[in-house]
């Protein structure tokens, strides 16, 4: 006994370390970017370091945003989803249709174009999740179907026109700017990634999401469905693209047939810079905010520098390859740390 | 003495882990090494630096007489250095044949691939270790045996100077291990240098000249292995004696039937089979690598699909689809596959271990880290898995360590009925006495428990009754009164004689 226990193993990095560096690699990373663009648009770009550019940022990210939490659902689990972008098109024109219905009061026809939205939203993700599941077919290929679906039902609903003229009150809140520093919209968007953080961390479901996108038969073998967590995901990715229908009322106030249209490559990029795997089990929300507002911040820098429109795209692709190289490379000091 | 191998004061260090320190060791050209330890003693970190997957931080390693650095696994190819990891690593995808010669693919003009070439080639190199199957088959099909024989198959095609296995038997029955043993003096006969790493301490006398034992990192000692015996082995390892290795418990009184297994069909192609264990009852299940024994815990769990068959839980029929209703129902299942089916490797030893009940550790959906944390960190401790704290990645720790945690996690669900497939697969001879002490104590508190091994002494050690598989059929059962390890092999092999 005595023997085993003059050889003891000394700790060159205690847990306490180990977890604060993975703290550094993992999330403090993204951010460490985001302030070393901020600072170096800061000290080159006139205009960039105003608060009315912060605002102008603020505006511009929210509908990113929204559309980058449930995302990050998705590709946690191991999917990926490419018809947020048409889904929300789809739900902008229900919300806007609701919406613009006399006979409703206008709180009520708020309230009900919400519900719509959300509704729509989250049918559109049940139905890929739920085929994607059921027939074992990848995301990749369903959720492509969806895009196009949802692009074509979009304008049945519109009859292929804009919908204008919704409630005045409406369009005041989406205008509104809360304690001047604070616009509503980006206000929503928080909210969601918050709902998002607390779901992921602390609840059973979020456990679950990363335990099916680590390993999906060692989840199945331990006595779980994995495939309910697979298409929960989707769901939740078509609901935040119905909230992300309304922001975009708020925002633009029309609801169209063709809004959105590419939005799902900046969702995707916001979680993949913002450290989430795409192989699915590792990554975090909070980071997915932060990858947001990088690219973001990087095309408004890129502007204000006096980037032509046609090399603002290059730098942006650019950066996102960036992002999964350094994924990559995160991942191997990841296990060294664990 | 003419060394092939030298290692001068080698360190590795893990963040949370000293792996090795000082290590200084040299290996006779020729001489089948053994390395023995606990599970984390740094056994296989050793050999990862020999393979090039890890740099040692201090110390030389010398091969030949010359300064050896390897940088790639590829790098200790080049220079004649084997090795068979203890963590299984084919290509699930590709076919056996591509996987033993992924590295040497037979060609004909243009770059193509020569099939023909290749199959007859691979099904050399599997009869030569016992595999008898089709070399078209993919991995993924494959057992956990079957792909450590493929991976001792592929080693072997290549000419080396120095041959590392890690643990190649943990899994293998008495034939297989037979057949590898010849091909280990065969090679030793040809001059080949052999490490040889293993946690069944009786085989290691067979083929071992030497051996050296490992503690936490450190060398205890290299002695001859002639003249000493298990006792000694195990001395050095952990420091103590062990009593009674098994500690069967003859006074647990047997209660009713706890699960039953009526006429259970995987396929047209397989018999059907029964069987029953009884509340306190250990029911082994013996048979050879391939015999069907996993797939039928697999099929009886709900893991596979199944024909037919009824199975009935404390005489109650159950509709068993998946493995939640097996689970609901209140059967586990331990399976023999850690990496690909037992654990989430990536993720923390805690997270894998409450995955099997959430809601033990949860309220109204939400989780209490606390409870969590206390409930992992007592079944660590039960189980003395070595880790630097319960938020440690699973992926990081030793092979032994990982199949405590798998064993952790249905401790942790607490059900009726265990099934266990290798539970003590990798396990040190110290920790393997606990998890006996475990079984027992479930035992008494009137589980039941099925346990497959492949290791008939442990199962002889540990039943009160030993099923015997064959060829995908029961062909016998055995009472512990009439135990005999001769008797249990001939049943065994019973469907392979016959014509
Ligand atoms: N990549 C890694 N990161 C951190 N710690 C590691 C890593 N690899 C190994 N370790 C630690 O180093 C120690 C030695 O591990 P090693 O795998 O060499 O043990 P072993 O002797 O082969 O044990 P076993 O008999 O269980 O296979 C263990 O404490 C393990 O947790
Ligand atoms: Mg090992």
């Amino acid at each position: 006994m005595s023997e085993t226990s003059e050889i003891a193993v000394a700790a060159p990095v205690s847990p306490g370390r180990a977890k604060f560096l993975r703290f550094l690699v993992r999330d403090a990373g993204v951010l460490l970017a985001l302030v070393l663009i901020m600072l170096f648009f800061s000290a080159t770009a006139p205009y960039f370091a105003t608060s009315g550019n912060a605002l102008k940022i603020f505006v511009q990210i929210a509908i990113n945003t929204v559309l980058a939490a449930g995302m990050t659902f998705v590709i946690l689990t191991g999917g990926i989803d490419l018809s947020v972008g048409s889904v929300l098109a789809l739900c902008t024109v229900v919300g806007a249709t609701v919406m613009i219905n006399e006979s409703l009061s206008p709180a009520a026809a708020i309230t009900l174009a919400l519900l719509a939205c959300m509704a729509t939203g989250a049918v559109c993700g049940f139905l890929n999740g739920w085929i994607s599941t059921r027939w074992k077919i990848p995301s990749f290929i369903v959720t492509l179907g969806m895009l196009n679906m949802a692009a074509g039902a979009a304008r049945v609903v519109s009859d292929n026109s804009t919908i204008t003229g919704l409630p005045q009150s409406f369009v005041d809140f989406g205008n509104l700017i809360i304690g001047g520093f604070l616009p509503s919209i980006f206000l929503v968007a928080v909210l969601v990634i918050a709902a998002g953080w607390f779901v992921l961390r602390f609840t059973v479901f979020g456990r679950m999401i990363f335990a099916v996108g680590t390993n999906d038969e060692a989840v199945r073998l331990s006595g779980h469905n994995p495939d309910f967590y697979k298409v929960a995901a989707f769901t939740i990715s078509g609901l935040t693209a119905g909230i992300a229908a309304m922001v975009y009322l708020l925002r633009l106030n029309i609801g169209s047939p063709i809004a959105g249209v590419g939005y799902e490559l900046n969702a995707i990029a916001a979680v993949i810079i913002g450290g989430t795997s795409l192989s699915g089990g590792k990554g975090s929300i909070i980071g997915t905010l932060v990858g947001a507002c990088i690219l973001q911040v990087l095309s408004t820098g890129l502007q204000l520098l006096g980037v032509g429109d046609n090399f603002k795209p290059i730098v942006i692709g650019l950066v996102i390859v960036l992002a999964v190289i350094l994924d990559a490379y995160r991942e191997r000091l990841l296990r060294r740390i664990r | 003495m003419d060394a092939i191998l030298s290692l001068e004061g080698v360190g590795k260090t893990f963040p949370g882990a000293i792996a090795l320190s000082e290590v200084s060791l040299s290996i006779a050209r020729g001489e089948t090494h053994i390395i023995l330890g606990e599970n984390g003693a740094g056994k296989s970190t050793l050999i990862k630096l020999l393979a090039g997957i890890y740099q040692p931080d201090s110390g030389l390693i010398a091969f030949n007489g010359q300064p050896y650095r390897p940088k790639t696994p590829h790098d200790a190819q080049q220079s004649g250095i084997r090795v068979v990891h203890q963590e299984l690593n084919l290509l699930p995808y590709l076919s056996i044949a591509e996987n033993l010669m992924l590295e040497n693919l037979p060609r004909r003009a243009f770059g193509i691939v020569d099939r023909k070439a290749l199959n007859s080639r691979a099904l050399v190199l599997l009869k030569e270790v016992g595999l008898d199957i089709d070399p078209r088959i993919r991995v993924e099909a494959l057992g956990v045996a079957q792909m450590q024989l493929v991976e001792i198959a592929k080693a072997l095609s290549y000419d080396s100077k120095l041959l590392v296995l890690d643990e190649p038997t943990a899994t293998l029955t008495p034939p297989e291990i037979e057949r590898l043993f010849s091909i280990i003096k065969r090679l030793k006969a040809k001059g080949v240098t052999i490490i040889y790493i293993s946690h069944r301490l009786h085989e290691v006398f067979e083929i071992g000249d030497r051996v050296t034992i490992l503690r936490n990192g450190r060398l205890v000692a290299t002695r001859d292995l002639h003249g000493l015996t298990v006792p000694d082995l195990v001395r050095m390892m952990i420091g103590r004696d062990i009593a009674d290795e098994y500690g069967f418990d003859a006074s647990i009184v047997l209660g009713k039937v706890a699960l039953s297994v009526a006429n259970l069909k995987r396929d047209v192609s397989t018999p059907d089979i029964s069987f029953a264990v009884r509340h306190g009852e250990i029911l082994g299940v013996a048979g050879l690598v391939g015999s069907g024994r996993t797939e039928a815990m697999r099929a009886l769990f709900g893991a596979d699909p199944k024909l037919d068959g009824v199975v009935e839980i404390d005489g109650k029929p159950v509709a068993i689809a998946a493995p939640k209703d097996a689970v609901r129902h209140g059967l586990s299942l331990l399976t023999e596959d850690r990496k690909g089916q037992g654990l989430l490797l990536d993720m923390a030893v805690d997270k894998n271990i409450t995955i099997t009940d959430l809601s033990k550790i949860s309220r109204n959906g939400l989780l209490n880290r606390k409870t969590e944390a206390a409930a992992a960190n007592d079944l660590v401790g039960q189980l003395r898995v070595k880790a630097s704290s319960i938020e440690q990645a699973v992926r990081n720790l030793s092979g032994g360590n990982q199949q405590k945690v798998v064993l952790a996690k249905w401790l942790f669900r607490g059900t009726s009925t265990l099934i266990l497939d290798e539970p003590t697969r990798g396990v040190d001879i110290g920790a393997r006495r606990e998890i006996y002490q475990l079984l027992w104590m479930l035992a008494a508190r009137q589980k039941g428990i099925i346990m497959v091994s492949s290791d008939l002494p442990e199962l002889m050690g540990m039943c009160h009754r030993i099923i015997v598989f064959s060829k995908n059929k029961i062909v016998g059962e055995v009472p512990r009164s009439d135990f005999d390890q001769e008797r249990i092999l001939s049943l065994a092999y019973q469907e392979y004689v016959r014509p």
